[in-house]
């Protein structure tokens, strides 16, 4: 049959071209010769490499630090946006959140970046905080639009809840912190976890907005990433981008096996 | 639920309660329960996503000086306390007349839509793929989806750059049969390749989602009926995939409007993109209200269009 053929065919290219590059920028990280492309006998000197330079060890730091903090600010602001949104049936401004919060997702990463940066330029100078740019102005660009994300996982895990069990809470005299501590808090778990960890690597790959609000002296580990790659294809690149995906893959890995795992006669047929 | 009395009072004690404390402070201070909620989201927000705008609109309307802060204040209060607001429109009226930028705002448009479209030809067979799947491959199909996505993405676009230089992968691979060298980095082509790659998952996903709750009989009553699977594609599983394919092009075409890291690391010098261009009038010329008016200009054009389209669209979902 025609069709038989045709889908396994176009799938498996699909699959071949999502994970060529990938492949080959590992392969290549243990090549010995400084030609990226052209192979030299295996080594793994380029991670040797990497682990002796400083200006990538402090970038990377920064980086787990700034998205530590950012999802973790993004995802209290994102699930308190999400209950007033899903809860609250109205309130002055109900319209004015909801677009706000959405707009981030849809916004170029150049305009966030650059409206941040000029709110910071203007505020120093009206009331000296904060005082020139870093870490700090960072984090607060990144939890800005993290918190987008989380709004939207958490909204939609919210919209999805039995309100009953929060109304059966609530007649057995609950206050409302409570009934949200209690009840609704364990409920929506797994997706504060998803909405944490959607926010922890957003912040960690971003480079536009970064660029834009950082200061001198605290550059991120995408920028580091791509001034050297604007120099060039270097080997120290291909090892940390190795390093970086075998993390990845392992997490993604665990994390579906302990899906699969779990017994399925939760989830609704 | 066995438990006794005295263990329910006990649980009550041990009990950790943050929020009676914070909120009889709160009510002395005439704040209820509910803005306790939605004031602080709603404060960050004005602070600093509806602030930052304004003063984007602001300055784009403000004159380039050399200086700190490279640009002159809008209000300016003389010794006798008049205070004089100057608006310069100049920038705006500069970007109608200097062709650069409605060349790159089409150009974005142009590359955005081509490259959403491949999206589409690629993912679509993929996500039909794994939609007919076996319940165990279609986790591990999905988790392969998946995964790059959570790497780096500026890392996924240099791996392309090792993949499409003239010495690079392809181009070597070619040369063991004499065919070739082909320039392939640096073209829109690259641009191309680099969208589709990064944004493909964005594709796939929805796509599966809609395609996995189609109705097989609906195939079979088609096929019964002499329907060859062409047929039955075009006719049955096509139109009501549809809103699949919407959401999934829209989750590719939005972000690739504004992308600056593909075009530049992939394209050449004459891949125009408006993220490119408004990311070069501030880092290399400085020059503060041109990039602010060209980001008004942004949200204007693109942006705001798109936001409305899309709470269009939700509106007819929820309906």
């Amino acid at each position: 049959m025609k069709r038989g053929l045709f889908l396994p065919i176009a799938a498996t290219l699909g699959f071949i071209f999502l994970y060529a590059p990938i492949i080959s920028l590992i392969v290549f990280s243990f090549n010995e010769s400084k030609l990226v492309t052209v192979w030299g006998g295996f080594s793994t000197k380029w991670y040797g490499e990497l682990f002796a330079n400083p200006q990538v060890l402090d970038a990377g730091l920064l980086s787990l630090r700034v998205a530590t903090a950012s999802a973790t600010i993004a995802l209290v602001l994102g699930t308190l946006c999400a209950v007033a949104l899903t809860r609250f049936r109205r309130f002055k401004g109900k319209t004015l959140l909801g677009a706000m919060v959405s707009a981030p997702l849809v916004m170029p990463d150049v305009i966030t970046g650059l409206s941040l940066l000029l709110l910071f330029v203007a505020m120093e100078q009206l009331i000296g905080w904060p005082a020139g740019r870093g870490e700090l102005t960072i984090i607060i660009a990144h939890s800005t639009f993290c918190m987008a994300y989380v709004t939207v996982v958490v909204s939609s895990r919210l919209s999805d809840l039995d309100l009953g069990l929060e109304e059966a809470a609530q007649d057995l005299g609950a206050v409302p912190a409570r009934v949200f501590f209690d009840i609704t808090l364990p409920i929506i778990a797994p997706a504060l976890v998803s909405g944490w960890l959607l926010s922890f690597t957003l912040s960690l790959d971003d480079l536009v907005i970064a660029s834009f609000v950082s200061g001198p002296g605290s550059s991120t580990l995408p920028m580091v990433i791509f001034s050297k790659i604007k120099l060039g294809v270097s080997p120290d690149v291909n090892a940390l981008a190795s390093l970086i995906i075998g993390v990845v893959a392992l997490g993604v890995v665990i994390a579906t096996i302990f899906q699969l795992r779990r017994p399925q006669k939760k989830t609704p047929a | 639920m066995t438990l006794s009395t005295a263990e329910l009072v006990g649980a009550e004690a041990r009990r950790w309660r943050p929020w009676g404390f914070f909120r009889t402070r709160l009510e002395m201070l005439g704040i209820g329960g509910r803005w306790v909620v939605i004031l602080p989201p709603l404060l960050w927000l004005i602070v600093f996503f509806l602030i930052p705008l304004a003063v984007v609109i602001g300055i784009s309307f403000s004159e380039s000086v050399v200086g700190q802060p490279p640009y002159l204040p809008l209000l300016t209060i003389s010794s006798a306390g008049d205070v004089q607001l100057t608006l310069h429109l100049s920038n705006f009226v500069f970007l109608t007349q200097d062709h650069l930028y409605f060349d790159a705002w089409f150009s974005s448009l142009k590359i955005a839509a081509i490259s959403t479209v491949f999206a589409l030809l690629v993912g679509y067979p993929m996500a039909y793929f794994i939609a007919r799947s076996s319940d165990r491959v279609r986790n591990i199909l999905l988790m392969l989806v998946i995964l790059p996505f959570w790497s780096s993405f500026l890392l996924r676009v240099y791996a392309w750059i090792g993949f499409l230089k003239n010495n690079g992968v392809i181009n070597n691979f070619l040369g063991l049969f004499h065919i070739g060298p082909f320039t392939m980095l640096q073209t829109d082509f690259a641009v191309y390749v680099g969208i589709v790659y990064t944004y493909l998952p964005f594709m796939i996903l929805p796509l599966y989602t809609n395609l996995v709750k189609l109705d097989e009989t609906l195939l079979e009553a088609s096929a019964d009926l002499g329907a060859r699977p062409i047929r039955t594609f075009l006719s049955v599983t096509l139109p009501l995939s549809v809103p699949g394919i919407v959401a999934g092009s829209m989750l590719v075409f939005i972000p690739a409007i504004g992308e600056y890291v593909i075009p530049t690391l992939l394209g050449g010098p004459s891949t125009l993109m408006i993220g490119r261009v408004l990311w070069d009038e501030f880092f290399a010329n400085r020059d503060w209200p041109l990039a602010s008016s060209v980001a008004i200009a942004m949200l204007v054009i693109v942006v705001a269009p798109l936001m409305l389209l899309q709470r269009a669209q939700n509106a007819v979902v929820e309906r």
